[in-house]
């Protein structure tokens, strides 16, 4: 039986402000209650709007997973490509279609797990992509396998006396591969989250921010840490902003400080000002750069 | 909020006034808005929504500042705030942030 709260009659006719940039015949998603994973689309989907960018040029990769399906969600050109795929792709399409602002969300498990080569090259190639990477320690979608980010001790179902492989710290890894924006926040972090990636959107180059987020279902519930208001309140009493500290120093040990920030923000150029600049010296005239507008497939 | 010396236009100045809406039945029952709140508009209500999750109810609709936390942080796209007319009245018992939009107290 349903009964309406008190305010639901009323709120009934309005719908919600981030409708337009969502597919709303498929809400409710997927996602497990206290799930982070909706946060960040939030957070995503406000930035956008903020930004300003023109939303017919904006497109969302993912790769498989439960954050994987953000791309299904959005009311934008998306692509739900295959695991640990989701960078070439977004790269292809980069280059295909420069003028397009190109977004990768997707999971720890995808993009450095199955996708971790990937990931190192797009980031040493300073390929012009926004990621936004959902890091809820663990492979989630498939039942909480051990990932490369899980913290030593945590258990998974691959990890059931605790894990013993040290973990990659993400920042650290997307700085060292060449990423020219780097930054880590937690589901908690909604505003600077928010403005984080609406600073990303206006610059170039590899802008990688790694968003810590409650998995309730396995990670927490293996590792018995309770729902994700725990976590939330987790990271409200744990989490720490060093803006600009030495990635070197961003491990994440379990169920320890998780310091956020923005550590890395340098404009150098990216693969295409590299082509462009490399064949433009070497041809001259000779040299037809990748079409802007229409890509590709639209040019004479 | 609690002030170390009353601001000079405390008289002139109110905190802006917010309509919170819940759109229930898209609600999973985190509790996330309840807990993040800085004016305890909200608590977890006893009914059930049509998936069996208890939503948040308005108790002080009053007290909203139309911060927008509740909205950027529900993982459900279940709960926004409009901005409402007129003023909240004067800023006591506004805990710090809540005149911030998106929720700066929080995070
Ligand atoms: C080639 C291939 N290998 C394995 C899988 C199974 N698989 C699906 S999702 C996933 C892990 C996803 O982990 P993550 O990216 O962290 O996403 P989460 O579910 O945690 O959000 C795996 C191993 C697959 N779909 N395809
Ligand atoms: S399994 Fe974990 S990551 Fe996947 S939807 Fe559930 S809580 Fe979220
Ligand atoms: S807008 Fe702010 S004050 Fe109003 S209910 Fe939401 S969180 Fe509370
Ligand atoms: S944050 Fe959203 S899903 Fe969670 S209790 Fe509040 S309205 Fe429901
Ligand atoms: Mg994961």
């Amino acid at each position: 039986m349903t009964v309406a709260t008190k305010s639901t009659t009323a709120s009934q006719e309005l719908e919600h402000p981030s409708a337009p940039l969502l597919r709303m015949e498929r809400i409710p998603h997927v996602w497990c209650p206290s799930c982070g994973i909706g946060t960040v689309v939030k957070c995503y989907a406000t930035a956008l709007e903020r930004s300003g960018v023109d939303l017919d040029k904006v497109s969302v990769v993912s790769g498989i997973g439960c954050s994987g399906r953000v791309a299904g969600y959005l009311k934008l050109d998306g692509f739900h490509t295959t695991h640990g795929r989701a960078l070439p792709f977004a790269t292809g399409l980069k280059l295909g279609r420069p003028e397009l602002l190109v977004t990768v969300i997707s999971g720890d498990g995808d993009l450095v797990g199955i996708g971790g080569n990937h990931f190192i090259h797009a980031a040493r190639r300073n390929m012009d992509l926004l990621v936004i990477l959902i890091n809820n320690f663990i492979y989630g979608m498939t039942g909480g396998q051990n990932a490369p980010t899980t913290p030593q001790q945590a258990r998974s179902s691959t990890m059931p006396f605790g894990n013993f492989e040290t973990p990659f710290s993400l920042p650290h890894l997307a700085a060292s591969s060449g990423a020219s924006y780097v930054a880590r926040w937690t589901c908690l972090h909604i505003r600077r989250l928010t403005w984080s990636i609406e600073e990303a959107i206006g610059k170039r180059g590899f802008r990688f921010i790694e968003v810590i987020a409650p998995c309730p279902t396995l990670y927490a519930r293996l590792n018995k840490l309770g729902s994700g208001l725990d976590a939330m309140r987790f990271y409200h009493d744990t989490a720490e902003i060093r803006n600009g500290a030495d990635t070197r120093e961003l491990e994440i040990s379990f169920q320890e400080k998780i310091t956020c920030g923005k550590f890395v923000d340098e404009d150098r150029p990216t693969f295409l000002d590299l082509m462009h600049n490399h064949y433009g010296e070497l041809l001259g005239d000779r040299y037809v750069p990748t079409p802007r507008e229409g890509g590709m497939l639209h040019e004479q | 909020m609690r002030y170390w010396r009353d601001p000079l236009d405390a008289g002139q100045v109110g905190a802006p006034r917010g309509d919170v809406h819940i759109l229930a039945d898209r609600c999973k029952g985190c509790a996330f808005c309840v807990e993040y709140c800085p004016r305890q508009v909200l608590e977890m209500s006893r009914e059930f929504n049509r998936k069996g999750y208890h939503p948040p109810e308005i108790v002080d609709a009053e007290a909203c500042v139309n911060c927008g936390l509740c909205e950027m942080i529900c993982p459900e796209f279940a709960i926004f705030s409009v901005e409402s007319a007129g003023l909240a009245g004067d800023l006591a018992g506004v805990s710090v942030g809540a005149n911030i939009r998106a929720g700066e107290g929080a995070s």
